[in-house]
């Protein structure tokens, strides 16, 4: 803890005094922005978005992109929805089903990329219309979920006060954020997505397995994006093929508001977690504002996104 | 080889063509009603305008070895620029400009795209942010900031002028066939009579070399940007005025990788490079002959997305050196 | 002492040339050994070898007595051979610890062990007798740092020999220092090193051997004591008996006003020392082993690299230079490496030869038909090798490629030409028609700076010659002979 204030540490300390400002402002400007209900709602409400932006997370500390979360949390919902709904398949099946989708998918663009070395944002650009013409086949129409462990999970959870539960998505999504730090921080399969985006030419010579873990981290971010698309459906109640549209830009801002670098090596699970806080608070003042229209957020979160690629770039300069 | 990049996509479109005729009756049908043509292939054509469009800047952009993720969000803002103006909406963020012509609207509206492309290339030229990610911010925020100028609102226009530039025709064929022809004439212009083409593909091919021999790299994205960008805002005016309304929200959506898709398929190396504009534009109706065939046959659209999904794929794989080690080690194993 | 590793008989071909011709190669333990050679003489083939990159076609390798063939460098690690690359296999985001360690964190319960992780990588300091703050971000260490960090890395593994690629390339004096106690410290532990440079003054301060390589064959193998640095040179350059012929006179309009000069000029880690004036008409020839600076000059002088000392001055006015504002003022250059910074490799031969001409012209108007027939006129004036000029420059061979690169600048016909090893890959008829082009260009009142590793090409087209040692300019030649200025590269300042 000696050198708090070290160049690399920038980025997330940033993250985190904007997070904290919002809050603060957001806080003073609407009476009840405080209060423990609405900052349990935060994980709630973007327990979908975490999850898939802490596999993202990884996918853009090996210096590469995932476009296709979006559309896999899409498909995966809507996959989720038709199988407990026409099929009577029991929601953890189905839930199986869909989160086992996403994985396939990712694993399949991991291979794809990291053995024949192809560009990660056009195979997942394939990957993100692949998912969203998989999802309108199994059913163009919205499928409602009615079963009770769906309406358990989306509603009860740990409860803290009166009327104020943190409902098992949100478990979920903190449960993820925890494994995330653990996989970045404790096992070596993380450390060494950190050295694939540190110098990505030459950690292969320095003895490490670059071909294998690409592979992982797509497959975690495919997971992420199918379990993403779960936690969606129970959230809704239903499944839509439509779902999660320009979800991955949400995804992806929210990594990169948490501090980590686009150009790989940098970043961190923690930093995540504060980035999609920040997207929520962002969102929630809004409607808290009541006038102010939902597209500000678009807006501001461009806006957050344009002075976080600017610092980064000036801390890659400065680091030369 | 190198010579016709496009020989693979116009092959492609030949061999669709040539299935339709035998599976699809009347594909190939034409009359003439209130003079202009009317048929499958003319209806490919339009359709196709916009996405072809959008890949000629494409085309420029990616041989400099970037790409604009940006042209979707970018149709939209262009759209309601000029719906915006022509109607003046309660709210509306540019009013102090006052109500527009049709055809004063259209041009603001082409240049707010200029602004747009010439931002983005100021990101990736001059602060060297990388492309992917300079446009992934106007992705995010240009949608954003076209409902801004909305009010959120589908701005409709009931103005028969408005839908001119569409659904009009001149001598026969619609308009966006033409506006799209005259965009691809100008653009070959400007790229082969000039030296403009050759140093854009100098540029992409190898950037260090390109700056040993004194070419301005930053002038040079920031240009091809705005090119795109110009692109984008006729793109943006021909989806407004085509159903006579700005809709934020789904002008243009997903059309950006439509534009990279028909690029890639004519030929154009994704890494930079020599790039062919004819080949993104028989990519763009490549793309929209199978999408119509599918549609004719019946079946539904989702089917066009997995089959794109596979092109993209494909397309890669055949230009990646990996892919063809493998099958150089496949055919004679060790 | 008893023998560390021998390599004998090593071959190894490549399509077109045979890289390594039967080398034999010993280190002993507790030996520091250097490998000497310039471009092409095969040291980082016999590297590869030896760390598994590639294998050889014939030959043996022993390690301790025993027969080895390392199919990877990793297997070459578990063998107990390290290497150091001069570009150094670290991950700059991770700390030093981290780099020492990676890829064999000890592991727990609760995943990595940090304190173990720490521990291990103090201790493999600890034997190069460094104290360092392990949780330093490697990439924000000084070289020197990052260089003992790799070395450290590479002991962690239990080496026994340790190849140190051009260690000192990017240290300044004291570090060299450093590291040189550092090494002296491993010999004393038993280790073998194999020590590539190009510093003349370090192999007599470190080596206990020096083998020297040429065109993949073994030249020389003996004691520093026995090898004086003359000796070296010649047996590195391949003269016995260099030339003592003075070059022709040639005449230069002396009437000239200085075109380019330089005072005091350098940067770090690059070059320095840099005092010459150019003027019109003359060829300014840099002689001096490979990586003495030369290329390093000609960046600056281009304005690819700032200089941080001294002054250029472009027609007496003091100049800070991009490639762009170079290029106006009428500077050209023709790089080494011509994959990474010469050639555009999809575009064709004409197109590739008429940029620089197209670039001057400006965008708008494109180059009329009459200069295709320039770019015509100078593919049979160079032999460039090529049924037309209409296909892609990647088809032709390095030296054809070597061609156009040239032609480039000669038909573009800057004021002052920067050449960097402009003929090498080429046949010699070749070299007799890029030697005489350069004469009659220059009679005609155009100026030259020439890089060669080929003395005699330096000699023989040069009106002067800039001395270059260990980075530094040490001087003009007093001569214009091979023997005068082979003896001043090697004595160093007189």
């Amino acid at each position: 803890m000696k050198a708090l204030w070290t160049k690399e540490r920038l980025p997330i300390i940033a993250t985190v005094v904007v997070c904290l400002l919002l809050y603060i402002a957001a806080g003073l400007a609407f009476p009840g922005f405080f209060s423990l209900r609405v900052g349990v709602n935060f994980l709630d409400d973007n327990a979908f978005l975490g999850v898939i932006a802490v596999g993202l997370t990884f996918v853009i500390i090996t210096g590469g992109i995932d476009l296709s979360v979006g559309s896999v949390a899409g498909a995966s919902s809507i996959l989720t929805a038709v199988l407990i709904h026409r099929s009577g398949m029991h929601p953890v099946l189905a839930m199986f089903g869909g989160i086992g989708f996403g994985l396939v998918l990712g694993l399949l663009q991991g291979l794809l990329i990291a053995r024949f070395k192809l560009a990660p944002f056009l195979v997942t650009l394939g990957g993100l219309f692949f998912a969203r013409g998989v999802a309108l086949a199994i059913s163009r129409e919205s499928v409602q979920i009615e079963h009770p462990l769906v309406s358990t999970l989306a509603s009860e959870g740990l409860k803290f006060s009166k009327g104020v539960t943190l409902t098992w998505n949100g478990i979920v999504f903190v449960l993820f954020v925890v494994l995330g730090v653990f996989l970045a921080r404790q096992t070596r399969f993380g450390r060494t997505v950190y050295a694939i985006g540190g110098n990505p030419t030459s950690v292969g010579t320095m003895g490490l397995p670059v071909t294998a873990t690409l592979v992982k981290v797509y497959a975690f971010s495919g997971f992420c994006a199918g379990l993403g698309g779960v936690i969606f459906a129970t959230y809704t109640a239903s499944g839509n093929a439509l779902s999660g549209t320009g979800l991955e830009l949400d995804a992806i801002a929210a990594v990169v508001i948490g501090g980590t670098l686009l150009s790989g090596g940098y970043g961190s699970v923690i930093g995540t977690l504060f980035g999609v806080i920040t997207l929520g608070i962002i969102t929630t003042a809004i409607t808290f504002q009541g006038t102010l229209s939902s597209w500000w957020s678009k807006i501001v979160i461009g806006g957050l996104l344009l002075l976080f690629v600017l610092i980064q770039k000036g801390i890659e300069k400065t680091g030369r | 080889m190198s010579r016709r990049p496009w020989t693979f996509a116009l092959a492609l479109l030949v061999a669709v063509l040539v299935l339709n005729l035998f599976f699809t009756p009347g594909f190939f049908a034409m009359e003439v009603r209130d003079g202009r043509l009317f048929g499958s292939l003319i209806d490919i054509l339009n359709r196709a305008a916009p996405a072809a469009l959008l890949a000629l800047g494409m085309a420029l952009v990616i041989a400099t070895g970037g790409v604009d993720l940006s042209v979707g969000a970018v149709m939209a803002i262009s759209g309601a620029v000029a719906a915006g103006l022509v109607v003046q909406p309660d709210g509306f963020v540019l009013q102090a400009l006052g109500p527009q012509s049709v055809g004063a609207a259209n041009v603001i509206a082409v240049v707010a795209g200029v602004l747009c492309g010439l931002f983005n290339g100021l990101l990736v030229g001059f602060f060297r942010i990388q492309p992917i990610v300079a446009t992934l911010l106007l992705m995010v925020a240009g949608r954003g900031l076209a409902q801004l100028l909305t009010n959120g609102q589908i701005i409709t226009v009931p103005s028969d002028a408005f839908a001119t530039i569409a659904i009009g025709a001149t001598l026969g064929l619609p308009n966006p066939v033409w506006l799209t022809a005259a965009m691809a004439l100008f653009f070959g212009g400007l790229t082969r009579l000039t030296a403009l083409g050759l140093f854009i593909e100098a540029s992409g091919d190898n950037p260090t070399a390109a700056r040993y021999v004194g070419i301005d790299g930053r002038a040079l994205r920031l240009a091809v940007y705005g090119l795109s960008g110009l692109c984008a805002g006729f793109a943006g005016v021909i989806a407004a005025s085509n159903i006579k309304a700005a809709d934020a929200n789904n002008a243009g959506l997903y059309l950006e990788l439509d534009a990279i898709l028909a690029v890639a398929v004519g030929g154009t190396a994704m890494t930079g490079g020599r790039f062919s504009l004819f080949g993104a534009l028989i990519g763009a109706v490549l793309m929209q002959t199978v999408t119509t065939s599918i549609l004719t046959r019946g079946i539904g659209t989702e089917i066009t997305l997995v089959l794109k999904a596979f092109v993209v794929v494909a397309v890669c794989l055949l230009q990646a050196p990996a892919f063809h080690e493998m099958l150089k080690r496949r055919r004679a194993p060790a | 002492m008893s023998s560390l590793l021998r390599m004998s008989g090593i071959v190894k071909t490549f399509p077109g040339v045979q890289a390594l011709q039967g080398v034999d190669f010993e280190v002993v333990e507790g030996q520091v050994h250097a490998l000497m050679g310039e471009n092409g003489a095969g040291k980082s083939t016999l590297l590869k070898v030896l760390t598994g990159v590639y294998p050889a076609d014939s030959g043996e390798i022993l390690l301790r007595g025993d027969v080895i063939r390392p199919r990877s460098p990793q297997d070459a690690t578990r063998l107990g051979i390290s290497a150091v690359y001069q570009e150094l296999n670290l991950a700059p985001n991770l700390s030093i610890a981290e780099n020492i360690v990676i890829g064999r964190e000890p592991m727990g319960p609760m995943g990595i062990r940090w304190r173990e992780v720490k521990r291990r990588a103090t201790q493999a300091l600890a034997r190069l007798g460094l104290e360092l703050d392990v949780n330093r971000p490697i990439g924000s260490c000084s070289p020197a740092i990052q260089h003992l960090t790799a070395i450290a890395r590479a002991l962690d593994v239990d080496a026994r020999l340790l190849v140190l690629d051009e260690p000192t390339a990017s240290l300044d004096r004291d570090e060299v220092e450093n590291l040189f106690t550092v090494i002296h410290r491993l010999k004393a532990q038993g280790l073998g090193i194999i020590y590539v440079t190009h510093f003349l003054d370090e192999v007599y301060a470190i080596a206990d051997q020096i083998t020297v390589l040429r065109n993949g064959t073994k030249v020389g193998c003996d004691t520093p004591a026995a090898l004086p640095k003359r000796a070296l040179v010649s047996l590195m350059i391949g003269r016995e008996a260099p030339s003592e012929e003075a070059a022709p006179q040639r005449e230069v309009s002396a009437a000239g006003e200085i075109l380019v000069s330089a005072k005091e000029l350098g940067r770090r880690f690059a070059v320095g020392n840099l005092n010459f004036a150019i003027r019109p008409g003359e060829v300014l020839g840099l002689a001096g082993l490979l990586a003495s600076g030369r290329t390093e000059t000609l960046r600056l002088l281009f304005g690819i690299d700032r200089p941080d000392t001294g002054m250029l001055m472009l027609d007496g006015i003091p100049a800070r230079l991009t490639p762009r504002r170079a290029m106006r003022a009428g500077i050209g250059m023709s790089p080494e490496e011509r994959k990474t910074e010469g050639i555009f490799p999809s575009l064709s031969v004409r197109e590739n030869i008429l940029i620089v001409a197209q670039v001057q012209r400006g965008w708008l108007r494109r180059l009329p038909r009459s200069a295709w027939a320039e770019a015509d006129a100078m593919k049979d004036e160079l032999r460039i090798a090529t049924p037309d000029l209409d296909r892609s420059i990647a088809s032709l061979s390095g030296g054809n490629q070597q061609k156009a690169l040239l032609a480039r600048w000669l038909i573009a016909q800057p004021r002052l030409l920067l050449l960097d090893e402009p003929t090498r890959g080429i046949d010699v008829g070749a070299k007799f028609e890029i030697t005489g082009l350069v004469e009659r260009l220059r009679s005609e009142g155009m100026a030259f700076v020439l890089v060669s590793s080929e003395l005699s090409e330096v000699v023989q087209s040069s009106t002067k010659v800039a001395i270059l040692r260990d980075r530094r300019m040490i001087g003009e030649a007093d001569d214009l002979s091979e023997k005068a200025i082979l003896d001043q590269i090697a004595e160093g300042d007189r």
